[in-house]
């Protein structure tokens, strides 16, 4: 698998953003590199504001990097993609379209037969069979994510871009998510690049995690998560991936440290 | 502690039948009181001309059997759907193409806020000049009246839309034609519904005055038409009372509407 062609090649890219006064600038993101292999869970993480969304938005196709060389599947990006799906913190599942509606939604240009197929597959998989009449406002936090996953997945996304998914999701929702992701990602064999600011759930989910640092973020370190899967949190590995990628950031996991919480 | 019993509680009868009571009784109740208190007031102030709530309920009963009742109905009714219709079918595309297109927000919007503040009875003699005293003029009257708030709501309604669902759409390929189709108009439609309720509220608003040029038919005809030909104030009540009641029908029809599964989730939880 190292070998393998990266899926994803990001090499000495910078962002920056119109400043609140004229002619001046905030720099974002400053010569970022990273690769990611095809059917890899890379997980982003850095402290709030550091830049790691802005970061999937470009892989994403919805920003244009102010300097650098992305290309994804060897192409340059141009902008969003049906083959490349973005999960959004806030939810962008359809709030007028029932649960099969919105999983069928990348799917109108097949047959029928076809898409209810994949459809109740789906929904079946993030296990909301029984809902499929149901319209988003009738479900929970945790319900209306697993939609918009099904959707990506229905549509046959290759590459998943997670922008904190579950960050909206209380505690044992997220716990439960997590679980379910992985679940369906070894089924499912895709991409999935997942940016979130709790290193515990990086090292719960990732083969590899990106630690960015504060803005203008870089990658400050690459951290790979060698456990098996499903994950003891209380095994010593976890323990230990955790405290290093803590520390990276200038912390310690007892709270405290270096670095500013904010 | 108290006993325990295992049967969770349900709340039912005593709650449902108070909101019975709220919807229908207190309404009713400020009604009749009002037409108590409009009652005893005309009788202190020993008014020969302004009309008991009696007298405008007999004014009513008049006109039914001369067989106006209908036809002042249907005749305002209908120029109110026409031109109403016709800001409906205007409002809703041009709103959503402002809301979408900013150089389209830039060159209209600016004459849409000059026109929108004019009062439609100060168009009445341009009405009249273009249309003459045909129906037509009253019709263009509330197209004018109706046409902007539609306009401006669907505007608007595009306009603060949540990003994340264009985002959605376009990450899913959906350009043009089928963005518009079934994303962004979805997107805006509470809102739109909104704009089009208060506007059918205005429209009605303005049909007196739009019948004041010299139609002869209509709520508002049969205002003018009381007052000028033998002071029949109880006739002029009785259209200001059919035109309120009317108000109120139309009102709660539009505000079904709201209560469709495509739009429910754009109002509050209430």
């Amino acid at each position: 698998m190292d070998n393998a062609e990266p899926l994803i090649r990001v090499r000495d890219t910078w962002m920056s953003f119109p400043g609140k006064a004229s002619g001046q600038f905030v720099h974002v993101l400053e010569n970022i590199n990273f690769d990611i292999r095809p059917g890899e869970f890379v997980c982003i993480v850095g402290p709030s504001g550091c830049g790691k969304s802005t970061m999937l938005n470009i892989l994403g196709g919805f920003l244009k990097e102010t300097r650098g060389d992305v290309k994804v599947e060897g192409k340059p990006v141009i902008g969003p993609d049906p083959g490349r799906i973005f999960v959004f913190q806030e939810n962008g599942v359809f709030p007028w379209l029932t649960v099969e509606q919105n999983v069928g939604f990348g799917l109108l240009s097949r047959p029928a037969s076809d898409r209810e197929q994949r459809v109740r597959h789906y929904i079946q998989m993030v296990g909301l069979t029984g809902f499929e009449k149901s319209y988003p406002r009738e479900l929970s936090g945790g319900m209306r994510q697993r939609v918009e996953i099904a959707r990506a997945l229905a549509a046959e996304a290759r590459v998943l871009y997670m922008d904190e998914p579950f960050g909206a999701l209380d505690f044992l929702t997220r716990l439960k998510m997590r679980n379910d992701l992985i679940r369906i990602w070894q089924a499912e064999h895709k991409t999935v690049i997942f940016v979130t600011h709790d290193i515990e759930e990086a090292v719960q989910l990732a083969d590899r995690v990106l630690v960015m640092s504060r803005r203008p973020a870089t990658v400050q370190a690459e951290v790979i998560v060698d456990l098996p899967r499903p994950r003891d949190l209380d095994a010593p590995g976890y323990l230990e991936t955790r405290d290093k990628i803590f520390s990276i950031m200038g912390m310690d996991a007892h709270g405290g440290g270096a670095g500013e919480p904010r | 502690m108290a006993t325990v019993n295992s049967t969770p509680p349900t709340p039912t009868a005593p709650n449902r039948s108070k909101a019975a009571i709220g919807k229908l009784l207190l309404p009713v109740g400020t009604i009749v009181l009002f037409l108590f208190a409009w009652d005893i007031a005309v009788r202190i102030s020993g008014s020969d001309l302004f009309p008991k709530p009696l007298e405008v309920a007999k004014g009513i009963i008049e006109l039914a059997e001369k067989g106006l009742l209908l036809k002042y109905i249907v005749a305002s009714l209908f120029r109110v759907s026409w031109g109403f219709g016709g800001a409906v079918l205007v409002g809703v595309p041009l709103g959503l193409i402002l809301g979408w297109f900013r150089p389209a927000f830039q060159a209209l919007n600016p004459v849409i806020q000059i026109l929108r503040p004019i009062s439609p009875i100060a168009w009445i003699p341009v009405a009249i000049l273009w249309f003459g005293v045909t129906d037509a003029a009253p019709v263009f009257l509330i197209f004018l009246a109706s046409v902007f708030p539609i306009t401006v709501s669907a505007m608007a309604a595009v306009q603060n839309m949540q990003s994340v669902y264009i985002r959605a759409a376009q990450n899913f390929g959906l350009t043009g034609f089928s963005l518009f189709r079934r994303v962004i108009f979805p997107a805006a439609l509470p809102q739109i519904i909104t704009g089009i309720r208060i506007a059918l509220g205005i429209a009605w608003l303005v049909v007196v005055a739009a019948e004041m040029i010299a139609v002869n038919s209509g709520l508002g005809y049969l205002i003018i038409d009381a007052r000028n030909a033998g002071k029949r104030y109880d006739l002029v009540v009785a259209g200001m009372v059919l035109i309120g009641g009317i108000g109120l029908i139309l009102d709660l029809l539009v505000r079904r509407l709201e209560k469709f599964d495509e739009v429910r989730w754009g109002y509050g939880q209430r």
